[in-house]
């Protein structure tokens, strides 16, 4: 396992975001939390990355302690925001962004694993020279997800990180994320409120419903012969084949 | 920067600046004005200093195209060689009071918590204080000359570069690229110098360059109290002051001269910071 979780419960003043909730990830695994918008996936997802403190419960990510600095939990753990649009410095080409994440971990050759990491995630050294207002939000993602990549974490979470996309784009940087799976052998923790993009990256499911787990399991199973009610009334939700989109 | 000041010169020169052609004249003026202030030794006609008391009063002339003062000294070469401490002094003011009012609005819109609270009470009390006050009364405790009045008025002009830097840099700060970087494992200093800073760079211009106007304004009224430079140096604050008995005697260009010089000046930098601004 790269990532335990146990017991995890987060308060913010007298809410209660996150209460009780279990979940881990193994080495090379993929697990992904839905739940409508609300239910305290992004306070999880914070907390792993360091961004939030825990109420309560434990955090195990690989052989991290207590004493382990910022940099070493960077190369166990990274994350790719929802928001391509600001989650990029707007002065800061694709190419030195890159460069200055592979500088402070220590990378050699960094021009060399910078054309990989671009290859990697579908760009090109065309993009390289590129500031973020040049690129759409589909290709920005793909940086961040180059980025997030760099330092060779073990784990990778990403939240809503194709929420902001068209359904098209949303389709490539799926494809993506699996294959950079297979490539680099990182866990995803993958978040998303839309429980119809979990099948083509992830391996298990939790589904998460103010704050609590109501169901977990393999991915087919909770999505052929879910448990809960919510999780049906989710997985009812999903579109069909032959479903036509409704443009709003 | 003195508030009472502030408003009747930001106005018209934000209405001027929205007129392409007079961005143009004014952004040729303050080249001008630079080059002069840079070349002044070159291009004086004569020495500013060398006094001919048979020629005091001379009217304008090939030789003198803006007459002599009452010392009989050449008033262009006094204008020119002016210009050196005239543009010298608000430069120093706004690099001064940029670097120092931007350091400390990084540091605290990062740090956050009591320390921001704190920073923001007493930036907030230096504001209320007119700084031209402020600058007038260190000077006189500190003696006249180029120096104190320029320190005292960097100092008077933190809070307010302060203020609007600190508002800016909240901002950034809550982008979710810096959250990335934290999670790339950067340290707080570096996020805040390779990131926020240059990020806050444009807006720290046009911020210093707005102030450049209102400092040379301000230097300009302490030389003409007799806090500033002294005599025989030129200096349009001082030129405007010095002209004072001859006006009386009939002869008004010296003061006229150098009070035009500044005015123009100010009105040209005000006009291309406000263009700056308004991008
Ligand atoms: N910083 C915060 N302060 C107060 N409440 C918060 C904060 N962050 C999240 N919450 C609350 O916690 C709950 C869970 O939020 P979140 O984890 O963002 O849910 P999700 O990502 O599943 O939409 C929400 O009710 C939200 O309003
Ligand atoms: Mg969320």
């Amino acid at each position: 396992m790269i990532l335990e979780v146990t017991d995890l419960r987060k308060v913010f003043g007298s809410h209660v975001a996150v209460d009780g909730v279990s979940f881990g990830v193994g080495s090379g695994g993929s697990l992904a939390i839905v739940g409508e918008s609300g239910s305290g996936k992004t306070t999880c997802a914070r907390i792993v990355a360091g961004l939030e403190r825990a109420t309560a419960g434990t955090i195990r990510l690989g052989d991290l302690t207590d004493k382990s600095d910022r940099k070493s939990r960077a190369r166990m753990v990274q994350m790719v925001f929802q928001d391509p649009y600001q989650s990029l410095d707007r002065r800061q080409t694709v190419a030195s962004c890159l460069d200055e994440v592979l500088k402070f971990h220590g990378r050699d050759e960094r021009p060399r694993r910078t054309k990989e990491l671009l290859d990697l995630v579908g760009l090109d050294q065309r993009h390289a020279k590129a500031l973020p207002k040049q690129l759409s939000g589909g290709q920005r993602q793909r940086v961040a997800i180059a980025r997030a990549l760099a330092p060779e974490p073990r784990l990778l979470i990403l939240d809503e990180a194709v929420a902001a996309l068209d359904v098209s784009i949303q389709a490539q940087v799926l494809n993506l994320l699996a294959d950079a799976r297979k490539a680099t052998g990182v866990g995803y923790l993958f978040i998303t409120h839309d429980l119809s993009v979990v099948r083509h990256v992830c391996d298990d499911v939790i589904v998460m419903h103010r704050g609590k787990i109501v169901e977990a399991g393999p991915v087919e199973k909770v999505l052929t012969s879910p448990e809960a009610d919510y999780t049906r009334k989710l997985v009812g939700s999903i579109p069909r084949p032959g479903w036509v989109p409704t443009r709003a | 920067m003195t508030l009472a000041l502030a408003t009747p010169l930001r106005l018209p020169a934000r209405r001027l600046a929205s007129f392409g052609w007079a961005t143009t004249i004014a952004g040729v003026i303050c080249l001008l004005v630079a080059l002069t202030a840079l070349l002044a030794p070159w291009i004086a006609p004569h020495d500013p200093t060398a006094v001919d008391p048979l020629n005091a009063y001379a009217p304008f002339s090939a030789a003198h195209p803006l007459g002599t003062d009452d010392l009989g000294r050449d008033l262009l070469s006094r204008l020119i060689a002016g210009s050196r401490t005239s543009l010298a002094g608000p430069l120093v003011v706004i690099v001064l009071s940029g670097a120092t009012g931007t350091a400390i609005a990084v540091a605290a819109a990062w740090i956050g918590g009591w320390f921001d609270a704190a920073v923001s009470r007493v930036l907030d009390i230096l504001f209320a204080f007119p700084g031209l006050v402020l600058a007038i009364t260190v000077t006189a405790v500190f003696g006249a000359g180029f120096l104190a009045p320029v320190v005292a008025l960097s100092l008077a002009y933190v809070p307010i570069i302060a203020r609007v830097m600190r508002a800016a840099a909240l901002r950034e700060r809550s982008l979710p690229y810096v959250e990335a970087l934290r999670v790339q494992g950067f340290s707080g200093w570096h996020i805040c110098r390779r990131h926020l800073l240059p990020n806050l760079a444009p807006l720290l211009v046009v911020q210093a360059a707005i102030s450049f106007g209102y400092a040379m304004i301000d230097l300009a009224s302490i030389s003409f109290l007799g806090l500033g430079l002294q005599p025989p140096a030129a200096d349009w604050g001082l030129m405007i002051a010095n002209g004072q008995p001859s006006i009386l005697a009939g002869f008004p260009q010296q003061s006229i001269a150098a009070a035009v010089a500044v005015v123009i000046t100010v009105v040209a930098f005000t006009v291309v910071a406000e263009r700056m601004a308004s991008r």
